[in-house]
């Protein structure tokens, strides 16, 4: 079996574990979800069958035995009660184990865990078995339109095509009130419907369809039985459908339903195939699989194309052939589509780094012997898949922190007066350019004095220096710095709060850290939405031209000769009733040259502080794709990257944050000199 | 063939969050920042379906509603409108003026794509 | 504090007895390159100050559209730096940075050559009595009645990157 070959295997194994685990800890809150039983059983079946194929047998051999325990949940002879759950949680740990080390010696410990899960599999045979499927009925939905209901966007046949989604559906049209050809207003509906539904979800999810235009149809929804059935036959008769029994809607059969095309629509809409069978389990969505450099090769592409293209909307603007000008404003338009595109490709839910943390939290739980419940808001927030994996470990640690430091003991908290279960909030969710994750809990809170202490003892600050609140809680970002007592097994040494730091500026994001003393910390990360492209404004200072990331900048002002020279000293700008510090860039970068007759100052913002940028000149607007520089200059604080310009050139990209800061160390200076 | 949607909303982050949502779910999304934009998109080529604030300035969402309402092609356009408001009373005034279905702020991408999918039938 | 030699990814003194270089002046003296790790050869291309870099590596350019830095060895080495001239050229090599594979482009005033040279010939540079900084310096061959110097270029980089490395910067506000 080729290398190549069993690596397939391996990453498609480890999605499949994945997908597992988060079933099995989905049926510890929902023990009856038959669906659930369903795909962790489909997925050990999986995982058996393909681990044999690729030669992996100690994992098939193991996966066999839990895949028989698991089939008795499978057919309901066995529920599914937590024990039975923890067994092939623990199992499936094992499984992974022999699918990343296939050459190992396992046995023993396999032979441990089939005995816990056989034991846990008897205990539970006691217990009722799972709830049977989930009841369908059969309703006759009949309703009608106003006439202008076209007018308003209504469509029918996007209503007809919900009730479908629901269940089976037979659909005749009742064309009564159609008017001869000669009167029709083509913009009038005159239809009604009659449609008979077999469903499980119930009247509600009937009504749901017709929120929109409840209040101006006549609407009536009966559930059928034999009863009325042969009045739903009678009434159905007409010529445009076949009359097909009404019992084959019902429960149990899989007879096709017809549909009635309706008169006025432009295209007849296609007979439905109607899906045999009763629970109707969700389509898994399309999805194609694309190795991940081979979408970094696409990106680098469409970056490159992007820079193209605005070298030739530079010589088409600066032509006079229109049409050439015309056909080059068509790309620019299409380029732009690609890259937001592509912008989207990369982008993945924080739902999958979520879902990893669950099992985190358990085994945190267990581990600490406190109460833990972790709970998460905007899971469907996207980001970057490059920056997904990156922010992986800063939020493991994030998350240790909170339970192992944050979060007191069920005793600690009932005397606290706090519920026994201590609450991990993980939230996401997008602000402008940048996607917010917060980490919260609600456990003692920072104690200040420890972190003053340390922050002392460490010869961070002076003793007995004043320092603002939110300055002292920075300590905590410094190398080396953890007020732990006991640096415990969990939170480890070495992987401090400053990693997580730099791991997140690294990403060109920002982490803050707010605490209340006895209710809870927030640690917030600001990430940027992606790495790759961002809009920028490009300027001149000496002889360089640079990118300011445009989604910094809130506003740009002319700065006159006599303005900068009276100014000289003061470093601060009085920008309607407040004083903006701003930076000359020209000294700052030593241009050497002298200023412009009219400079200009960008100000730019972090959210919260503000500082002026004087450049020599507003270039304009720049699709900047971001070229990360090298090591030798990656490490300069004030430029986050670079790019190349329309005609060839190379333009630094600011780092705004830290220029931000700059003017707050200036700040912070002009006032302790006054 | 993709269905395509228009949205309209003065605030950036709103755009960005619908671009992304109904990206993602497979329809092709255009923006524009208030009501005289989005009549001037509109008119420019059509759209499947139209995503609309209601406080925006120059125009705002009603207006343009009711105008789109009057111009021949726009007639058949489904136009869902965002609020916060659970008012009947307003919905059926929106209704009245052109609207077609609302969409509760705040809403999450799923909320999004069942209305879109709703209003278009795919 | 510069290091030891660390392995270069080009091959280099691997045991052969022979080796291929690139050799080009630099104010008047002739320094070699191993040619494994040149990338290119490319005529003076507009170049990007970079404010605060240091004059080691203080300007980046584009190379197939990838934005490199620009060092000149004079300044590892002590040298005045002279004007450029026609002959000037930027040769792109590729060298290991913080274990990751770089590419940097050098400054030349000319370029000569791609030829051999023979490790027999080669000598350790002298600890004392030479102008150049000997941990800079890979060996030095003897051809036709004057030296080569062939520098280790892996050495230069690491000093030149480790002495620029930002002290723990202050904690942002």
């Amino acid at each position: 079996m080729s290398d190549e070959a069993i690596a397939v295997f391996q990453v498609e194994a480890r999605e499949n574990l994945e997908l597992i685990e988060q079933g099995l800890l989905d049926l510890l809150d929902r023990p009856e979800d038959r669906d659930l039983v369903d795909a962790v059983f489909r997925g050990l079946h999986t995982l058996k069958g393909s681990g044999s194929m690729f030669g992996f047998d100690a994992l098939a051999g193991f996966t066999h035995h839990c895949e028989t325990a698991f089939d008795r949940v499978r057919k309901g002879e066995v529920a599914a009660t937590t024990d039975l759950v923890s067994a092939v949680l623990a199992a499936r740990d094992h499984m992974r184990r022999l699918m990343e080390d296939p050459t190992g010696d396992h046995g023993a410990a396999g032979d441990v865990l089939l005995a816990d899960l056989e034991r846990a599999v008897r205990e539970a045979d006691g217990n009722a078995p799972v709830a049977a499927a989930p009841v369908q009925t059969a309703w006759r939905i009949r309703f009608d339109l106003p006439s202008h209901a076209f007018k308003n966007g209504t469509n029918p046949l996007a209503l007809l095509a919900e009730l479908r989604d629901l269940g089976e559906a037979r659909v005749v049209a009742d064309v009564s009130r159609v008017p001869p050809l000669s009167q029709i207003e083509p913009t009038d509906h005159y239809l009604a419907w009659d449609v008979t539904l077999a469903t499980d979800q119930g009247r509600g999810a009937i009504e749901d369809v017709f929120i929109f235009v409840m209040d101006e149809m006549n609407l009536s929804i009966e559930p059928l039985d034999a009863s009325n059935a042969d009045a739903v036959v009678a009434d159905q008769t007409g010529p445009a459908e076949v009359v097909a029994e009404v019992s084959s809607i019902l429960p149990q059969t899989a007879a096709p339903a017809q549909v009635a095309a309706p008169v006025q629509s432009s295209a007849p809409t296609a007979p439905d195939a109607a899906e045999a069978g009763v629970a109707k389990t969700a389509k898994p969505s399309e999805s194609v699989r694309v190795p991940a450099d081979r979408l970094d090769e696409l990106m680098d592409r469409v970056g490159e194309l992007v820079i193209a293209q605005s070298r030739l909307s530079q010589i088409a603007n600066s032509g006079v052939d229109t049409a050439l000008r015309a056909v080059s404003e068509e790309i620019e338009r299409l380029s732009g589509e690609l890259r937001d595109t592509m912008m989207v490709l990369r982008m993945v839910p924080v739902a999958t780094l979520f879902g990893r943390f669950r099992r985190l939290v358990h085994d945190l739980a267990r581990e600490t012997g406190k109460v833990i419940e972790l709970s998460t808001d905007g899971e469907t927030t996207e980001i970057d898949k490059t920056v997904i994996e990156r922010l992986a470990d800063p939020l493991v640690h994030l998350i240790r922190n909170a339970a192992d430091h944050g979060l007191e003991t069920a005793e600690d908290r009932a005397a606290a007066g706090k519920p026994a279960t201590g609450r991990i909030r993980l939230s996401a969710h997008q602000s402008g350019g940048e996607v917010v994750i917060t980490i919260r809990d609600d456990g003692r809170g920072i104690d200040r004095d420890r972190v003053r202490a340390k922050a002392e003892a460490q010869g961070l600050i002076e003793p007995g220096a004043a320092l603002s609140d939110h300055d002292l809680l920075q300590m905590i970002f410094h190398p080396g710095f953890s007020t732990a007592a006991a640096v415990t097994n969990l939170s480890g040494r070495g992987v401090g709060m400053d990693v997580v730091k730099r791991t997140i500026e690294a990403l060109r994001g920002s982490i803050d850290i707010a605490s209340r003393p006895g209710e809870g910390s927030e640690v917030s990360l600001r990430i940027p939405l992606t790495l790759a492209i961002i809009d920028g404004l490009l300027v001149r200072v000496g002889q360089g031209r640079y990118v300011i990331p445009l989604g910094a900048v809130e506003e740009c002002l002319e700065l006159s000769l006599d303005e900068d020279l009276r100014s000289r000293g003061r470093s601060f700008i009085s920008l309607r009733n407040s004083l903006v510090p701003y930076l000359r860039l020209r000294e700052m970068f030593e241009t050497g040259t002298p200023p412009e007759l009219h400079q200009k100052v960008v100000v730019v913002s972090t959210g919260t502080e503000r500082i002026g940028l004087v450049v020599d000149q507003i270039i304009g607007d720049h699709q900047t794709v971001i070229k990360s520089m090298s090591k030798l200059h990656s490490g300069l604080p004030t430029f986050s990257g670079a790019t190349i310009l329309g005609d060839g050139g190379v333009a630094l990209i600011l780092d705004v944050g830290h220029l931000v800061a700059k003017g707050q160390q200036q700040e912070a200076q002009m006032r302790e000199a006054i | 063939m993709t269905a395509s949607i228009l949205t309209v909303d003065d605030s950036p982050s709103i755009r960005v969050a619908l671009k992304i949502a109904l990206t993602n779910a497979g329809y092709s999304v255009a923006e524009a920042v208030n009501g005289a934009e989005g009549i001037e998109k509109a008119k420019a080529s059509a759209f499947d379906l139209i995503i609309t604030d209601l406080n925006m300035p120059v125009m705002d969402g009603l207006t343009m509603i009711e105008e789109m309402r009057r111009m021949p092609d726009q007639m058949g356009v489904p136009i869902v409108f965002l609020t916060t408001e659970s008012d009947e009373g307003f919905k059926a005034r929106a209704k009245a003026a052109g609207a077609t279905g609302w969409l509760t702020k705040p809403f999450d991408p799923d909320q999004l794509v069942r209305v879109a999918k709703k209003v278009l039938g795919r | 504090m510069s290091t030891q030699a660390e392995i270069t990814t080009a091959p280099g003194w691997t045991g052969a007895e022979q080796v291929e270089v690139l050799t080009f002046e630099l104010n008047g003296e002739l320094f070699a390159l191993h040619a494994v790790g040149v990338q290119e050869i490319m005529d003076l291309a507009p170049e990007t100050v970079v404010p605060g870099a240091g004059a080691f590596a203080g300007a980046v350019i584009n190379f197939r559209g990838k934005v490199i830095p620009l060092s000149d060895l004079r300044v590892a080495f002590g040298l005045e730096r002279g004007a450029a001239t026609i002959d000037s050229r930027i040769v792109v090599i590729e060298i290991e940075l913080a274990g990751e594979p770089t590419l940097v482009g050098l400054r030349t005033d000319k370029v000569h050559e791609v030829t051999t040279l023979a490790r027999a010939d080669s000598e350790a540079p002298p600890s004392v009595g030479m102008r150049w900084r000997p941990e800079f310096i890979q060996c030095l061959v003897k051809r036709g009645g004057e030296f080569i110097v062939v520098p280790d270029l892996q050495a230069i980089f690491n000093q030149q990157q480790d002495a620029r490395q930002p002290v723990a910067s202050a904690t942002r506000h």
